[in-house]
């Protein structure tokens, strides 16, 4: 496809950055400010390369494009890297976020910054990898590594009760990891390989499906998060400083549904199929409860938190819909989230920075002293109930349209979300913009230049999206026609057996 | 041109938009530099006082020309100076709408005389297997009377606005909203599919979300906009699941589509929620449950009389003209399915004459000029879904046609005696306006005239047709609502008549400091008025043969579906004398009654109330609708939510959890405690290297 290893400068170029930090030598102003343009510019830079390989990527063409094949540790393991219409968008998404981030850290962190941006950099090459790796190794430990640099972000960069937060996000993603870690040694057993094409290809059996299926399961659903393990996510993002709650909820959290659209379905569609009506329980249970508790909240960024949990439990309820609409609307889904999302708590982020509390009673009037702010929220507030005209939408209706053709029930139930969300989201935003100025918000200043350079881009994203979502869409297609194709022709197959 | 009238609306939206947010930033500078704990730094003290000296200094020039009296509708602190280019943002969206208003008529004589239909294509919206829908254009003879109906009333509110919210300070934002509202109407009403016209159907109650919300200091107009957005929302759940439904069966969303194929699903089933149901009945109903959401029809009515919270304007365009009538447009809309489903057609009819019965005893009551109008609305709304119910689909939208006119008169006219009387609502402390406000009293009595349905006004065309129709039925559904909406008419009669001689007869009951300063409107408001007026007068005489008279099929062609069996545009031309003169006798009456209760004998009402004071607080009450949702739905939601956010993932799920594991292994948090000292890089390196040394053994090893 390409002349040069474009997946691995993808991957690899933030770790390019990072030397740089470390030979920057000093503490003082200088230092830190180029610090920060060092970041800045690698993540620039990276995501300038994502969009060569988003012109280069052929959306038509259903398979692995710009595969890379390098034996790595004496050929026990090969360095294999590859993208398809799935892991494009994500890479995309990753490499587009990473200068917010960096952004809305320039100056909300002031301590350890060269650490923090290195954190920040490692987990760009982390995140490109997984939706990068083609071999099952190379994904596990990328899949892994990424949880370091989150866990130190919040331990080291976080609020209060940081250190209970990282504890239980660790304690919850290592539980799940590690009965991922025994289904890929089984794996391993089984098919003789690592290489995720090859197990593309192998039919396990349906008996074994089962229990490797269950594995896989146990990790992706803590990631992503579903009911009932989803307790660490609010915990872990009100204590995460504000990009680590971008970079969380708009990259890490999609991981849990890359894992179960590139290894779950694929490699065990029996298991899918038989299991799928326990994930639309869980995804339906997690909509609704959620979303009753994100009405209860007190605290802002908590309060995205479970909405974050509430818009993941369509994702996963579209996915194992099985049908085109249910599966490219959760790829669109998790894409628009991963802004919409991200936007939110950049927002939080502006109060954030400006009053150091997230309650909020705290707040109130915001759009007589804040009207940008008001506008911008607003435009997220509505994307975030799934309003048509946004990216939202797309995805909500996506998955309820494939939801709907699978079981009516699940989209019944899926869809009184709609109107849960209406209700947390404009509560939320009556107390915190409108109503009477609060006493001692009288001077608060509305965004700065750089806010706006942040939310705007942001913003037309999320509404060019909804109105013209095939960028997204398309990419996805043929990759998941295919994918669906060969799933439900081993569903039927061993139906076919079964009958004889 | 349907681009052209689309679109202009939207352009003027976002051009008064970019003013308001601009013109914001002028009063609201942004934070320069670390927004840190502003309140603590010298630099941002220093930088509030420049913000608040830079007011001062443009107050002359914007705010030289206010008027000496001010709102007190709202209550916005100290008086703010008028925001940056208000009269920039008011020509444009004004003039931007007027363009699209004589357009709209240009393409209402096109398509009915030329039967110009047109469908233009615009692009792909979603795209997903075998799901493809576009951005697209269908208009027939129901759009182009749609686009006439929301185009003209939005654009002499436009103008009526520029008037009545001479003094508000925040104008451009308030045209961007009306604007912005009038686009997604006008994208509801062009739709060629449901998707798009869910985009408008939502898009009216975000703006409508934004207008009543409007004065967004107080907390009641909050709380009414959240709550029109969010009983709307239940509505949206049926109507969501009406598009999946419909889906489902037809494999697509276009009308194209599901009205060519819905003869041959007449008999097909479905399968939802563990049964085979008759597939058309349940996606009407479905749908159905949407409208009645956006019409506020029984159940899911609650909103609408709290939206009155909003600018008056506002609730003449949205509440009266527009949006409310979205729900009767989507039926008609879908008539080739509801034609195929008796089922549903019953339940509609049911609920809109129920409705209407319902609004009307609530409206006798209210003593809030504004609401009594609402509820005047949403009874109306039922009338013109008996209609559609009973299968004359041409009466309801005739009905709608003129409602438009004359309940946009009405409620502009309340708003220039709100106007008048320095935003004063209640009629108790109105009376004897008579005289001081003549232009707006004769504007009204036009109004009531044709909502009471006085001869040759357009409410006697469209009602009495409606009544007839129910007759004509000859239906239990049908009978049932014969009689309830000819209750109804007496009670409209009523409560109209009511509202005109407590505003405007007897003795003046405001105060003479109030009263020495009731002044008639500016002429912008009064000239929207003379248009509506020469509607509500003339829109039955002229345009009845084509509606609903001799020429309806020519006029609606393929726009309304009636099925082979379904005669009633004919049958109700001939129904015995005696129904087509009850709504006139029941309207006679309820003047009557009216002008006994409140001219002859004032004292009338109050001993009336004391004999039966249970009825008169349930119907003050409004049925306790409210109370109703508070304490099944409101409050239990509440409950539950805390319950499962400290017992769910409090308790159980954590306590049983992370917690719970956490408290035996105490030593592991305080190895994570050591992380801030100094051992992040030693820890990543560990665990990297750990995770690296047991793969390694486990391929060492071979498994």
């Amino acid at each position: 496809m390409t002349d040069w290893p474009i997946l691995s400068l993808l991957t690899f170029l933030p770790m390019v950055g990072v030397v740089f930090l470390l030979i920057i030598r000093g503490n003082d102003a200088a230092a830190l400010r180029n610090v920060r343009h060092v970041a800045l510019w690698t993540t620039v830079v990276n995501f300038a390369v994502s969009l060569v390989l988003w012109a280069k990527f052929d959306p038509s063409n259903p398979g692995f494009q710009f595969v890379e094949n390098a034996e790595w540790l004496g050929g026990a393991i090969n360095y294999r890297m590859g993208v398809d219409g799935i892991s494009t968008p994500f890479i995309i998404l990753t490499a587009f976020l990473m200068p917010f981030c960096i952004l809305a850290s320039w100056t909300s962190i002031t301590f350890r910054v060269r650490e923090y941006m290195i954190a920040f950099l490692a987990l760009e090459t982390l995140m490109i990898g997984v939706f990068s790796a083609l071999d099952l190794v190379l994904f596990y430990l990328f899949f892994e590594g990424g949880l370091i640099p989150m866990f130190l972000i919040i331990g080291i960069w976080g609020g209060a009760r940081r250190v209970y937060a990282s504890f239980k996000f660790f304690l919850y993603t290592l539980l799940g990891s590690l009965l991922m870690l025994v289904a890929i040694l089984a794996m391993y057993g089984a098919a003789g390989t690592t290489d995720i094409q090859q197990l593309l290809a192998f039919k396990f059996p349906a008996g074994v499906q089962w229990w490797l299926w269950l594995g896989f399961f146990a990790s992706f659903a803590v990631k992503m998060p579903m009911w009932p393990v989803h307790t660490w996510l609010p915990d872990a993002h009100v204590e995460a400083p504000t990009a680590g709650s971008v970079i969380l909820a708009g990259i890490l959290l999609k991981m849990g549904g890359y894992g179960f659209l590139r290894f779950s379905l694929p490699m065990f569609p029996l298991a899918s199929a038989e299991f799928a009506p326990l994930v639309w329980t869980l995804s339906v249970v997690a909509i609704i409860y959620t979303s009753l508790v994100a009405l209860m909240q007190e605290d802002i960024k908590k309060l995205i938190a479970y909405s974050s949990i509430a818009h993941m439990g369509f994702v996963t309820m579209g996915i194992f819909a099985l049908n085109p609409q249910g599966v490219q609307g959760a790829v669109f889904q998790m894409v628009s989230h991963g802004l919409v999302s991200g936007a939110l708590f950049l927002c939080v982020g502006v109060v954030y920075d400006r009053m150091h509390t997230r309650e909020i009673a705290a707040f109130g009037g915001l759009v007589n002293k804040m009207p940008w702010y008001a506008a911008a929220f607003m435009v997220f507030t509505m994307a975030n109930v799934g309003l048509p005209g946004t990216s939202g939408f797309v995805g909500e209706f996506l998955t309820l349209i494939g939801a709907f053709s699978a079981n009516s029930w699940v989209a019944l139930f899926a869809t009184t979300g709609v109107i849960l969300s209406a209700a947390y989201a404009l509560w939320l935003y009556r107390r915190v913009v409108f109503g009477p100025i609060r006493p001692g918000l009288e001077a608060i200043p509305d965004l700065s230049r750089k806010e706006i350079a942040l939310l705007v881009p942001l913003a037309v994203l999320t509404i060019v999206y909804g109105v013209w979502p095939a960028p997204v869409l398309d990419m996805s297609a043929a990759t998941v026609d295919a994918m669906l194709q060969t799933t439900h022709a081993a569903i039927d197959a061993a139906s076919k057996v079964a009958a004889r | 041109m349907y681009f052209l009238i689309v679109f202009l609306p939207l352009l003027g939206a976002i051009i008064a938009g970019g003013i308001a947010l601009f013109g914001a930033r002028k009063r609201h500078p942004g934070a320069v530099g670390p927004v840190d704990a502003f309140h603590h730094g010298h630099h941002d003290h220093g930088r509030a006082h420049v913000s608040h000296a830079a007011h001062g200094d443009h107050a002359h020039p914007t705010g030289g020309d206010e008027l000496t009296h001010a709102h007190d509708d709202h209550d916005h602190g100290p008086v703010e100076p008028a925001a940056y280019g208000s009269r920039l943002a008011e020509l444009v969206t004004t003039g931007l709408l007027f363009v699209s208003a004589i357009l709209s008529w240009l393409a209402f004589v096109d398509v009915t005389l030329n039967d110009a239909d047109a469908h233009v294509r615009i692009m792909r919206w979603i795209s997903a297997g075998n799901l493809e829908l576009d951005w697209a254009f269908r208009v027939d003879t129901l759009t182009a009377v749609m686009l006439v109906v929301v185009n003209t009333v939005s654009a002499l509110v436009h103008l009526y606005s520029t008037g009545y919210m001479h003094e508000d300070p925040h104008r451009p934002r308030f045209f961007a909203y009306l604007s912005l509202f009038t686009f997604a109407m006008l994208m509801l009403v062009t739709s060629d599919n449901l998707v798009q016209m869910f985009f408008g159907w939502e898009g009216v109650g975000l703006a409508s979300y934004l207008l009543i919300g409007f004065w967004y200091q107080k907390p009641s107009a909050c709380a009414a906009a959240i709550k029109a957005f969010v009983v709307n929302r239940v509505g949206d759940f049926g109507f969501s699941l009406g598009m999946f439904a419909t889906f489902a069966l037809f494999g697509s969303v276009s009308f194209e589509t599901i009205f060519t194929a819905a003869p041959d699903m007449a008999d097909k089933t479905i399968h939802f929620l563990g049964h085979d149901w008759h597939a058309l009945t349940v996606i009407s109903f479905l749908l159905f449950i949407g409208a009645m959401g956006k019409s506020a029809q029984l159940g899911l009515h609650t909103w609408l009389p709290d939206a009155m919270e909003g600018p008056t304007p506002v609730s003449a365009l949205i509440h009266a003209a527009t949006m409310v009538t979205a729900g009767v447009f989507l039926v008609a809309r879908m008539s080739p399915i509801f034609e195929h489903a008796p089922d549903t057609l019953a339940f509609v009819t049911v609920v809109g004459a129920t409705t209407a019965i319902f609004a009307a005893t609530v409206g006798l009551v209210q003593n809030d000029i504004k609401r009594v109008i609402a509820y005047s609305t949403c009874s109306q709304l039922g009338y013109m879904f008996a209609a559609l119910g009973v299968g004359a689909y041409g009466v309801g939208i005739f009905h709608l046609f003129t409602h438009a006119f004359f309940k946009a008169l009405l409620f502009l006219g309340s708003g220039s005696v709100i106007h008048a009387m320095h935003h004063e609502q209640d009629m108790r402390n109105m009376g004897g306006l008579r005289r001081l406000i003549p232009v707006t009293y004769w504007m009204m009595v036009i109004g009531t005239l044709a909502l009471t349905g006085f001869p040759l006004t357009a409410g006697y065309y469209s009602k009495d047709a409606v009544i007839e129709a129910t007759y004509a039925a000859h239906s239990g559904p049908g009978l049932y609502a014969f009689v309830l909406l000819v209750t109804a008419a007496l009670l409209t009669s009523f409560y109209s008549w009511r509202l005109i001689f407590l505003t405007f007869h007897g003795a003046p009951r405001a105060s003479l400091e109030t009263m020495s300063h009731v002044h008639e409107s500016p002429r912008v408001m009064l000239a929207p008025l003379f248009v509506l007026a020469i509607g509500a007068l003339l829109a039955g005489i002229v345009f009845h043969g084509s509606f609903i008279g001799e020429g309806h099929e020519e006029f609606w062609r393929e726009a309304l579906f009636t099925g082979e069996h379904n005669e009633i545009m004919h049958h109700m031309h001939e129904v015995p004398a005696w129904v087509v003169y009850s709504p006139f006798v029941a309207m006679v009456l309820g003047f009557a009654l009216s002008w006994l209760f409140y001219i002859k004998q004032p004292d009338l009402p109050a001993r009336f109330a004391g004999t039966a004071p249970a009825v008169y607080r349930f119907l003050l009450n409004k049925w306790y609708f409210d109370e109703l949702y508070d304490l099944i739905f409101v409050r239990p939601a509440k409950w539950v939510g805390r319950f499962l956010w400290k017992t769910g993932d409090g308790k159980i799920i954590d306590g049983y959890g992370p917690d719970g594991l956490s408290a035996r292994v105490i030593d592991v948090t305080d190895r994570v405690v050591r992380l801030q000292t100094g051992f992040v890089y030693h820890y990543a390196f560990a665990m990297l290297i750990g995770v690296a040394a047991l793969f390694t053994w486990f391929m060492v090893r071979g498994l």
